[in-house]
C-alpha cells in the first residue's frame, strides 16, 4: 500500500460516507421526532435509484402506480376516521395531495416517459414521485400507531421494509441498474484525480446538509420538527401538531432517500434490494451519534464509509464483518459513559 | 366400529378408483422467484411454465412453488411436494445451499430429485443420499477446465482472482486453482466481494497492483459488472475473464462499453444461432430459444431458464421407461422407477448440452456442453478456436 492507493481508497470511502451519512442524518431525524427506527430508509434509495434509471431508460418506473394505491388507502383511512367523527373538513386537502396529485403525476410521466428525456427533468419528476411516498407511509402504518412503544415501532418498520423490498422486485425486476454519470470529467486536485461524479456526491451532501441545518435552525416549521424532538407532550401544548410534524419528517426522510439513490445510480449497480444495506450502514452513523445527533451521525457515517474502503482493500472477505462490528465498543463506550435514561413517554 | 370400518374402506376404494384410471405423473418444482436469486429463479419460473402438460398420452401435472432464495423454505416446499402432493420427482431449487438442503428429502421419501444450481458438491461424492440428486447445470470444473484452456492459448501465467464471499466464489476460486495448476497458470491475488456492495475499489487496486496477466472474476448475473468496470477504470489492461454466471443479457446492459472484450465459458444455448449445424447440441438448444421467446418476447431467451428446461427433458426422457416397469405414478415403486430411468439416460440433447448419465456421474455432461464466448459490440460472439 503506498500514498496514492491509501488516496484513492480515501476517495472512495468519503464518496460512500457521504450517502450514509445523508441516510444517517435522515435517520436521526425520523427518530427524534416520531420514536420510528425508519428501517425501510433504505427502500426509498433504491426507489429512487430505480425509478431514476426507468425514466432514463425510457420506461414507466412501476413506482407511479404504487403513489396513487397509497393515495387511495390514505383516503379509505381518512374517510373512516371522517364517518365516525363526522368532521369532514380535512377531506378536500385529503383528496388534493393523495388523490388529485399522484393521478396527475401518473398522467404526466405516462406522457413523458419515453426515450430521449432531459436527464435532469428525470430527476425532478422521481423526487415528485418518490417524496410523497413518505407521508402516505406515515399516514397509512405509523399514525395509528403514534403512541405505540419504541419496539412494536421498529417491528411495524420491519414489517413496512419487507412489504417495500417485494413491491421493488415486481416493480424493476431482480436484475440491477445503473445510470448514465450526471456530470462527466475528471478534476485534478493536489495528488489525486477526483471523478467528476464524485465530486458531485460529496458537494451535494455538503449543500443538503447546510440546508438541513438551516431549515432546522431559521424556519418555523423545522423549529417545530425540532420542538417535538424535544418534547412530544410540550410541543403539542403549545399547539404543534404531531401528526403535521410526523408527516413532514417523512417527507424530509423520503426525499432524502430518493436523492441519495440518484447519486449513487451512476457510480454502483443497484437492485431491488441495494437500498436495505446502505441503509443500514447509515444506522450504523445514526448509531454512533446514539440516535440523537446530527453532526456525530454525519461523522460517524464517514467513518463506516472509509472503513469500509479500507477493510475492503485489506481484507475483503471481512468488510461487513468489520463494518458491522464498529457498532459494539461504541455501544460499550455510550453504555459506561451516558447516564442512562429511560425515553419512554 | 366394524360398520364405521367398513364404510371408510368403501369410501377410500370410491377415492382410490379414479386415481387409478388417469394415474397423472407428478413433478414438484421449487425455485427461487424471489429473494438473491430471484434474477436466476424469474427466469426459470418461466421456463418450467413451458414444459408440456401431456407427453406420449401421459397427462403430467407441473406444481412450481417459490422458495424466496430461503434454504428452510426450499426444505418446507420439498417436503410439502412429496408427502401433500405425492409427487414423483422433484425439480430445484435455483440456488446451491438450498439444494444442499433439499438432499435429505430427496432421500428420506425416496423421490429423484434434479437440481438447477451449479454446484458439483449436490451429486458428489455420490452416496446414499446423493444416489437420489440429479443436477443439469455444468460443473464449475467443467468450465474453469474451458477457461484454463483459453488462458493457456493466451500465454496466461498468472492469474488474478476476485469472485462473491459466498459458496459460488468459494467453489470457483478453488475448481480454478485446480485447473489452473494443470496448465502452469498461478492465481497470484484472491479477493472477495458481496452481491450488494457498492464499491469494489479496494479490491481493484490490489489486484491491479498485484500484475497478474488476467484477471477471473467470479460474480453471477448484473453484479459481475461491478468489478468489470472498476478494473477497467483503474486502467487495467490485461485479459479479463468471467464465469458463466455472467453469461446474462442484463449483464451488458448494466456494463455497456467496459464489458467489451471479455471472455467467459457458457452453456452452447447462450449463443445457439451461432453454432455450426453440425454441433449436437444446436437443435435442441434452438427449440428451447423458439418455446421461450415465443411466451416471453424476441431477445428474451435466458441461460438459466435453459437448466430447468433440461430438468423437464431428463423427465421427460426418463418417463417412457419408468412407466414401462408397470409401477404406477404416485406409488414408491415408481418414484424408485424413475431414479433408475433417469440414471440411464444416454445421449439426450438438451438445450445446454448432452446428457450421459451414469451410477457415478449424476450430472452427466462432458465438453459439449461449454463453448467460449466473448463480447464484441455488445453481443455475444462464439469462440470455436478457444
Amino acid at each position: 500500500m503506498d500514498v496514492s492507493i491509501a488516496l484513492i481508497l480515501l476517495q472512495d470511502g468519503i464518496v460512500n460516507g457521504a450517502i450514509y451519512a445523508l441516510l444517517g442524518m435522515a435517520l436521526v431525524l425520523v427518530f427524534a421526532v416520531t420514536r420510528v427506527i425508519f428501517i425501510p430508509q433504505g427502500e426509498f434509495v433504491t426507489f429512487g435509484a430505480l425509478t431514476l434509471a426507468m425514466l432514463v431508460d425510457g420506461r414507466v418506473p412501476g413506482t407511479v402506480y404504487l403513489l396513487p394505491l397509497l393515495g387511495l388507502l390514505v383516503l379509505l383511512l381518512e374517510l373512516i376516521k371522517a364517518l365516525r367523527s363526522g368532521v369532514w373538513s380535512s377531506l378536500p386537502k385529503v383528496l388534493a395531495s393523495c388523490v388529485a396529485l399522484p393521478l396527475l403525476l401518473l398522467w404526466a410521466t405516462r406522457a413523458y416517459a419515453g426515450p430521449d428525456t432531459s436527464l435532469w427533468v428525470d430527476m425532478l419528476l422521481t423526487l415528485l414521485l418518490v417524496a410523497p411516498m413518505g407521508p402516505m407511509v406515515y399516514r397509512i402504518v405509523y399514525t395509528p400507531l403514534a403512541e405505540a412503544s419504541v419496539l412494536v415501532l421498529l417491528i411495524v418498520s420491519v414489517a413496512v421494509h419487507f412489504t417495500l423490498t417485494g413491491l421493488g422486485l415486481i416493480f424493476f425486476g431482480a436484475e440491477g441498474w445503473r445510470t448514465p454519470a450526471f456530470v462527466s470529467g475528471q478534476l485534478e486536485l493536489g495528488f489525486m484525480s477526483w471523478s467528476g461524479q464524485s465530486l458531485f456526491v460529496v458537494g451535494t451532501c455538503l449543500v443538503l446538509i447546510v440546508a438541513l441545518w438551516l431549515f432546522f435552525g431559521k424556519t418555523l416549521y423545522g423549529r417545530a420538527l425540532r420542538a417535538t424532538a424535544v418534547n412530544r407532550r410540550g410541543a403539542r401544548l403549545v399547539g404543534i401538531s404531531t401528526g403535521m410534524s410526523g408527516g413532514l419528517t417523512f417527507t424530509l426522510a423520503a426525499a432524502i432517500g430518493a436523492v441519495s439513490g440518484m447519486l449513487i445510480a451512476p457510480i454502483t449497480t443497484v437492485y431491488y434490494d441495494t437500498g436495505f444495506l446502505i441503509g443500514l450502514k447509515g444506522f450504523v452513523g445514526a448509531i454512533i451519534g446514539g440516535l440523537a445527533s446530527y453532526p456525530v451521525a454525519a461523522a460517524g457515517s464517514l467513518l463506516v464509509g472509509v472503513l469500509e474502503s479500507f477493510s475492503s482493500f485489506w481484507a475483503s472477505a471481512y468488510k461487513e464483518v468489520i463494518v458491522f462490528t464498529l457498532i459494539i465498543p461504541v455501544l460499550v463506550w455510550r453504555s459506561f459513559h451516558h447516564r442512562h435514561t429511560d425515553d419512554e413517554e | 366400529m366394524l360398520k364405521r370400518l367398513s364404510a371408510t374402506a368403501a369410501a377410500l376404494a370410491f377415492l382410490g378408483l379414479p386415481f387409478a384410471v388417469h394415474a397423472q405423473v407428478k413433478v414438484g418444482v421449487t425455485l427461487s422467484s424471489t429473494g438473491p436469486a430471484a434474477s436466476l429463479g424469474i427466469p426459470e419460473r418461466n421456463a418450467a411454465l413451458l414444459l408440456p402438460k401431456e407427453a406420449d398420452g401421459q397427462k403430467i401435472e407441473w406444481i412450481v412453488l417459490d422458495d424466496a432464495t430461503d434454504p428452510t423454505a426450499a426444505v418446507r416446499n420439498a417436503r410439502k411436494l412429496a408427502t401433500d402432493d405425492n409427487v414423483d420427482v422433484l425439480i430445484g431449487t435455483s440456488a446451491v445451499p438450498g439444494s444442499l438442503a433439499m438432499l435429505d428429502v430427496a432421500s428420506e421419501f425416496k423421490v429423484p430429485m434434479i437440481s438447477v444450481a451449479a454446484s458439483a458438491q449436490i451429486v458428489s461424492p455420490m452416496d446414499d443420499k446423493r444416489r437420489w440428486a440429479f443436477k443439469t447445470p455444468q460443473n464449475d470444473a467443467l468450465m474453469a477446465g474451458a477457461l484454463a484452456d483459453a488462458m493457456a492459448k493466451a500465454k496466461v501465467k498468472t492469474l488474478g482472482f476476485i469472485g462473491f464471499s459466498d459458496a459460488y466464489g468459494d467453489s470457483w476460486l478453488n475448481a480454478m486453482q485446480q485447473a489452473g495448476a494443470a496448465k502452469g497458470i498461478k492465481v497470484v491475488a484472491t479477493e472477495k466481494y458481496g452481491r450488494t456492495d457498492t464499491s469494489v475499489t479496494g479490491q481493484a487496486l490490489k489486484l491491479v497492483s498485484a500484475r497478474p496477466d488476467a484477471i477471473l472474476i467470479a460474480g453471477a448475473g448484473t453484479p459481475a459488472a461491478l468489478p468489470q468496470k472498476e478494473l477497467k477504470s483503474r486502467g487495467y489492461a490485461g485479459l479479463i475473464y468471467q464465469t458463466h454466471g455472467a453469461a446474462n443479457n442484463d449483464v451488458l446492459r448494466v456494463c455497456g462499453k467496459d464489458c467489451e472484450g471479455m471472455l467467459l465459458p457458457a452453456g452452447p444455448l447462450l449463443v445457439a444461432a451461432q453454432l455450426p449445424d453440425s454441433n449436437p447440441v444446436k437443435k435442441s438448444a434452438m427449440a428451447f430459444v423458439q418455446a421461450y421467446e415465443k411466451a416471453n418476447g424476441a431477445g428474451s431467451t435466458n441461460t438459466f431458464g435453459g437448466h430447468v428446461w433440461d430438468a423437464g427433458q431428463l423427465v421427460l426422457a426418463a418417463l417412457p421407461t419408468a412407466l414401462k416397469t408397470g409401477a404406477k405414478p404416485g406409488t414408491p415403486e415408481f418414484r424408485a422407477a424413475m431414479r433408475d430411468a433417469i440414471e440411464n439416460v444416454k445421449n439426450l440433447s438438451a438445450s445446454q448440452g448432452m446428457f450421459n448419465m451414469s451410477p457415478t456421474d449424476h450430472s452427466g455432461f462432458d465438453e459439449r456442453s461449454r463453448v467460449m464466448v466473448k463480447v464484441e459490440g455488445g453481443k455475444w460472439v462464439y469462440q470455436p478456436d478457444l
